[in-house]
């Protein structure tokens, strides 16, 4: 070496920092340098909301109004129950009012439904109701089809009692009593000896309320579900229970008993003069409907404004492998690699500005999806079941978090695999797939429901907004929005699946040559 | 340099230097790197050269981190490159001029260099000044021509202003000006007392730039040697003979003792005497001749004769190397 003379090079530029603050700028300063990905993003937004659109622009409310005319808006309208809910209300109701605290004994010798087809869920008992005004209030004891004896209140609690079906053999004491706040429903299989079911504490209720029997028999439904297709049939059923040994106390003012469907005279279902029938101490009641919370059919949840989500959630996985992919095509892995040698940090700091762009852009999708198809929905006057705006709120940011975290594992994959083509079909097939096949009905009812609790897809349960009620007969299926996964649960699947596809690339991405 | 005795030397951050130590690497069953062992020090432009598929990207991406070694260490600045700090502060480098993304203007290809280091975007704009590419600094990088993409390369590579520089092939696609540009650039780089690494497979390239040189073949070391001395050595005492009576002189000469060939209508390459001696034979024999010159290889004869073997060695196996 003969270069003992020289001095080497000292640079005057101020040394920069050093820090995760400056690789997420780098990763950032990229995103928006490239217009094809910027547009990428908005079309995942624009496609969510149009979907979106499209979902109700075709819809016309049908609530089963008189054939021949258009329903009353008010009859599209489900009654909301005491915690805000959607509510069935709907039953045959045999009443008079209770002054104060009071109870209610009877016999129910049997329960029987039309042509011997009795529906599970068909009920039968002693209701305490703070008025027949739909929706309101109310503690019910009763005897089931098949589910035993119950205790239910304000329509979405429900107790299980004493097992077993009521027959003339065996017949079922039941009792329900009303202390200031607090009703207690009682059963007994020889009006002797009681055993307390359940107790419902309704805060606010009325000194003045409706007491007496009720029948209630929710529609009956077959739900079908073959290779792309799924059909529900069925309608309305009716049951039949007779009531003896009435006793009463406390302060009945009125004295007579009236009954009436409790949906009243405009619900286009007849009262029926025989529904209600007094021989000698026997009450013979016929009813129909239920008392219970309204369930998804049809898209008539909160999140059918969402539908759109999957569409979008295909542009974002595009762009956001692409964002990985595009530099391994290019070779400029190797630039950002030699500018930043720490590669799992690399790696994280392109998650946080992929997720945290996508989960922007997302959630401006999807709220204003969500505002801009409630809106066109009540204009139509089309039925809509109200959530709490909590629930609300979990539909549209956990939208927004799904497409977020869904952008990451995109960018996992696109990391281990380095191809764009690959990677965005490997992650397509992961986490929208198995959603279409399961939610389109394109695979069995089981199968679907299997692959929406063990693949990613399984995070689009953040958008049911409605539970499932054990207490109430329905297909839960995906066709009808309800997942197999509680909400959070479900989006906890796709964060496991990111987490492993994340460690995986970051092995890869240390192990591998750039 | 690592045991001059200099005191700025014992200050790592100043050490501009590439260090290249008994470096093994393979690809699946090929054999890439094979003990590679140089040193490149500040103040010069070294040039890095070897028959295609010697091994000189995958030795620029093993000192980059980018490749890992199977043996050996390579360092920069006395440190591994994937310790560094910052480290477009410490070695810039281009290695491929068409890695870009189409899509993205230079300025931001330069720009989220500059953000990763903490650097601004005035420092960006300093670089697309100094190599020319104002025009095209805010057009998409799809567009531009190969010469435009080495310059924002070299952008790249200067942005954080680093004492050592690594660019392989830089002067792919220059046209003739572009190349007079970017050889005044590298000198320049090198006379600031930076440490220059240049690859080139093609030897004219270096003329005039490149003041030392690291020789490459199949991923071992030909040669390490300054310019200067492997041109002498290639020139050896040849002395170049120009006169009209060609045969008369090779008659006289080859009498007296040299080796005699013609290489012209009026040349003749004369070796075995000194150009003294050949003046006064000829005088003595009245040979006209109009000059006598000490022979000059060009750098191009003097590559191609330290790697004749290398090529030859390549073409009988007819093998491939990365």
């Amino acid at each position: 070496m003969t270069s003992g003379t020289i001095t080497p090079y000292r640079s005057q530029l101020p040394a920069g920092r050093d820090g995760f603050a400056q690789l997420l700028r780098a990763e950032w300063t990229k995103f928006r340098s490239v217009r094809s990905w910027i547009v990428g993003l908005a079309v995942a937004g624009l496609v969510t909301v149009l979907l979106g659109l499209l979902s109700v622009a075709g819809s016309h409310t049908s609530c089963g109004g008189s054939p021949g005319g258009p329903a009353p808006a008010s009859a599209c309208t489900p009654p909301l129950g005491p915690g805000g809910e959607a509510v069935s209300d709907g039953f045959f109701f045999v009443h008079q009012p209770l002054d104060g605290d009071g109870s209610i004994t009877v016999r129910v010798t049997s329960l029987t439904g039309r042509e011997s087809e009795l529906e599970p869920w068909a009920k039968a008992g002693l209701i305490i109701k703070e008025s027949t005004t739909q929706g309101s209030a109310y503690a019910a004891v009763m005897i089931t089809g098949d589910h035993g004896v119950r205790m239910q209140y304000d329509y979405t609690h429900d107790t299980a009692g004493g097992t077993g079906a009521v027959s003339e053999g065996s017949p079922r004491w039941l009792r329900l009593t009303r202390s200031g706040g607090t009703l207690t429903g009682y059963e007994s299989a020889d009006g002797t000896h009681w055993t307390e079911v359940g107790t419902a504490r309704l805060t606010g209720l009325a000194s003045t309320v409706q007491a007496g029997l009720f029948v209630a028999s929710p529609d009956h439904e077959e739900y079908d579900q073959s290779l792309g297709a799924s059909k529900t049939t069925g309608g309305p059923t009716q049951a039949t229970a007779e009531f003896d040994h009435v006793a009463l106390k406390g302060d009945w003012p009125s004295g007579t008993w009236s009954g009436e469907d409790s949906r009243g005279g405009d619900s286009g279902r007849q009262t029926s003069v025989e529904a209600f029938q007094e021989t000698g101490g026997t009450f013979t009641v016929s009813g129909s409907g239920n008392i219970a919370p309204a369930l998804a059919a049809g898209g008539n949840t909160v999140e059918m404004s969402l539908v759109g989500a999957f569409a979008g959630l295909i542009a974002v996985i595009v762009v956001a492998t692409m964002f990985v992919t595009a530099e391994y095509r290019r070779g400029l892995i190797r630039t950002t690699f030699a500018a930043s040698p720490r590669r799992g940090r690399v790696l994280a700091a392109k998650a946080i500005v992929i997720g945290g762009v996508t989960f922007v852009a997302g959630l401006a999708a999807s709220a204003l999806a969500f505002s801009l198809v409630g809106r066109i929905r009540r204009d139509h006057g089309d039925v809509v079941l109200p959530v709490s705006s909590l629930t609300e709120l979990r539909v549209v940011v956990g939208t927004a978090a799904l497409l977020a975290v869904a952008a990451v594992i995109a960018l996992a994959v696109g990391t281990v695999l380095r191809r764009s083509a690959g990677a965005v079909a490997a992650v397509i097939v992961l986490v929208v797939l198995p959603y279409i096949l399961a939610v389109a009905s394109v695979l069995p009812v089981g199968p679907g429901q299997w692959l929406l609790r063990i693949t990613p897809a399984a995070a689009f349960a953040v958008q049911q907004s409605l539970p499932e009620y054990q207490q109430v007969g329905n297909a839960y299926t995906p066709a009808n929005g309800y997942f197999p996964l509680a909400p959070w649960t479900g989006f906890a699947v796709l964060c496991v699946w990111t987490t492993f596809a994340l460690a995986l690339a970051v092995f890869l991405l240390n192990r591998r040559d750039a | 340099m690592t045991t001059s005795p200099s005191p700025l030397f014992s200050v790592p951050d100043v050490e501009a230097s590439i260090e290249v130590n008994d470096v093994h690497k393979r690809f699946g069953p090929t054999v890439a790197l094979d003990g590679l062992s140089f040193t490149v020090s500040p103040g010069q432009v070294t040039g890095f050269v070897g028959p295609n598929g010697a091994g000189k990207s995958t030795t620029m991406r093993v000192i980059l981190g980018l490749d890992a070694v199977d043996e050996g260490s390579a360092l920069v600045s006395g440190r591994p490159y994937r310790s560094l700090r910052h480290p477009l502060h410490h070695v810039g480098s281009l290695l491929d001029a068409a890695a870009l993304e189409p899509s993205r203007t230079g300025r931001n290809h330069l720009l989220w260099l500059a953000h990763s280091q903490g650097m601004t975007a005035r420092r960006v704009d300093e670089m697309i000044e100094q190599t020319g590419l104002q025009t095209a600094a805010r057009r998409k990088a799809g567009g531009y021509s190969l010469g435009m993409r080495q310059r924002l390369g070299l952008a790249a590579a200067l942005l954080g202003d680093p004492p050592v520089l690594m660019l392989d092939e830089p002067f792919n696609g220059l046209d003739p000006e572009g190349i007079v540009w970017m050889r005044g650039l590298l000198r320049s780089l090198a006379a600031e007392g930076r440490a220059v690494l240049v690859s080139s497979h093609l030897m004219s390239e270096l003329q005039d730039t490149a003041t030392h040189l690291v020789v490459i073949g199949r991923g071992r070391l030909v040669a390490a040697t300054s310019v200067v001395d492997l041109i002498a050595a290639a020139s050896g005492d040849r002395i170049t003979l120009r006169t009209t009576a060609r045969s008369d002189a090779m008659t006289v000469l080859a009498h007296a003792g040299a080796t005699v060939a013609a290489t012209g209508r009026d040349t003749v390459t004369v070796s075995g005497l000194g150009s003294e001696r050949v003046v006064s034979l000829l005088g003595e024999s009245a040979v006209p001749f109009h000059e006598v010159s000490a022979h000059h290889a060009t750098l191009e004869e003097a590559y191609m004769e330290l790697t004749r073997d290398e090529v030859e060695f390549r073409a009988s196996a007819g093998g491939g190397m990365r």
